[in-house]
């Protein structure tokens, strides 16, 4: 497909993997933050192509996997409702709350059902108004704009059966929120290239000048990530730390101003709970007073959540970059894809999973970098098709 | 979650008053909202996430890694000839 195979080209791979090497004299720690950026890292297995001593940590920006539970619990009492038509994009029906997971609920006659765009949630409500239909409101900037659109637009065609659970988490807090914790060790951001499509970069800028870091905005393909990791290294090693755009054919420096309006028309910013991690001041969105009739919190009460949480999962520290996968004695062992005990184990995008996808918890230990040219590379041109 | 995928617009057409399109992702065609990015036309590229299109893919922009990296190779020749 365009704008995909040519960012997977192993020979143009190759290329930044020298240029990489021929700028880094040191060791130096980066974060990518999105869990589709990890996703990437660890199927093409980017992190072993860099030199000895650099290394990706991953970062937080997994919606599904940072979504409190608390929330999963809210949803799971909403959707257990006989009125209820709950509706969710899959990766959360199989998240585990402190009653089971959303999936267990549908196969004991629930109505939940995975819809593809919260837009389709919005048709269903057209097409069913004996029902209440609830659409679970997770995800970044990147799903701000279309769960925004499905409000706005219920809302105009006077749906009154239509609402929505919103979770929705940002990133710039975050960032912030790392960087202030002690040992912390992330010198450069890859950052968040579809959250910058919608948002721009500006409000990066003062988080690279407050806390001296590095920001790329990056893309999601393996050449894109390669570039990324190019570009803040280069800045790492002459002391810089500015925001700058590797993913220049999709992200503008204002984002998408149609996107922000209708998001700042819609939302107002909240604080938080982000799973494993706990509350961050002024990190989430909220559904505005206007659209009070279509906020699934407001209008289903639930009784006081009791939440009850796995002992054993690290997920929090993952999300963080204090940890990585193989760092938990649960994980591959008691926790898999098929019985996950946190978060990051379900969606596609949490580092558990993609490390348990690609049979890193077959390795006993990770494997040592190769050479540049080394057969790493095949693994490019394998999923290049 | 923020997976966003480039396809091609085949067509555009309002619903509730909202700018539509058919857009085609390797042979696969799918209805996608395109009221963000009114101004794209049939043949260009978007990148949608979730049935919704975020931006316009910009193809010159699309092209400058590759032209970087043709312009280092040519660098890297010019070095090894002066050697």
């Amino acid at each position: 497909m365009k704008y995909q195979d040519e960012y997977r080209d192993p020979t143009v791979a190759k290329k930044l993997q020298q240029a990489i090497r021929a700028v880094t004299t040191r060791p130096w720690t980066i974060m990518e933050v999105c869990g589709g950026q990890t996703h990437t890292i660890v199927k093409y297995g980017i992190d072993e192509l860099l030199p000895e001593g650099v290394e990706l940590v991953h970062g937080p920006g997994c919606p599904v996997c940072v979504t409190s539970l608390e929330m999963i619990d809210r949803a799971h009492a909403i959707a257990s409702r006989r009125d209820v038509i709950f509706c969710s994009f899959g990766d959360m029906l199989r998240v585990p709350g402190s009653r089971g997971d959303l999936l267990a609920l549908k196969s004991r006659g629930s109505d939940v059902r995975i819809v593809y765009s919260p837009l389709d949630a919005v048709n269903l409500a057209a097409a069913r108004p004996d029902r209440q239909v609830v659409f679970f409101a997770i995800g970044f900037e990147t799903t701000a704009p279309p769960n925004a659109m499905a409000v706005w637009m219920a809302h105009k065609r006077g749906l009154k059966n239509f609402s929505v659970l919103v979770s929705h988490v940002t990133v710039p807090p975050s960032l912030t929120s790392i960087l202030q914790a002690p040992g912390n060790k992330v010198r450069g951001f890859l950052g968040p290239g579809h959250v910058c499509t919608v948002m721009g970069f500006e409000e990066y800028e003062p988080v690279a000048r407050n806390y001296h870091v590095p920001i790329v905005i990056t893309g999601f393909e393996p050449v894109d990530m390669l570039e990324g990791v190019y570009m803040t290294i280069r800045q790492l090693e002459a002391g810089e730390a500015r925001v700058e755009n590797q993913y220049r054919r999709a992200v503008r420096r204002e984002g998408n101003l149609e996107s922000r309006k209708l998001i700042e028309d819609v939302f107002e910013v909240c604080d938080r709970k982000w799973r494993g991690v706990g509350i961050i001041p002024k990190s989430g969105y909220r559904l505005r007073y206007e659209y009070r009739d279509h906020d699934a919190e407001r209008l289903f009460e639930v009784d006081d959540i009791e939440t009850r949480e796995s002992t054993e999962c690290i997920s929090g520290q993952v999300l963080r970059g204090l940890k990585k996968p193989h760092d938990c004695p649960a994980f591959g062992k008691t926790c898999t894809p098929l019985t996950p005990l946190g978060a990051t184990m379900v969606s596609s995008e949490g580092a558990c999973a993609a490390y348990y996808a690609y049979g890193r918890h077959l390795e006993a230990k990770h494997s040592p970098r190769q050479p540049v040219g080394a057969g790493n590379t095949v693994r490019l041109k394998e999923c290049a098709s | 979650m923020c997976l966003g995928i480039p396809g091609k617009v085949v067509e555009t057409y309002e619903e509730h008053d909202v700018l539509m399109g058919k857009v085609d992702f390797g042979g696969v065609s799918k209805r996608v909202c395109l009221e963000h990015t009114r101004d794209v036309e049939p043949g260009q590229y978007v990148l949608v996430h979730v049935g919704f299109a975020l931006q316009v893919i910009d193809e010159d922009e699309a092209q400058l890694v590759f032209d970087f990296l043709e312009h280092m190779h040519e660098l890297d020749e010019l070095q090894v000839a002066q050697e």
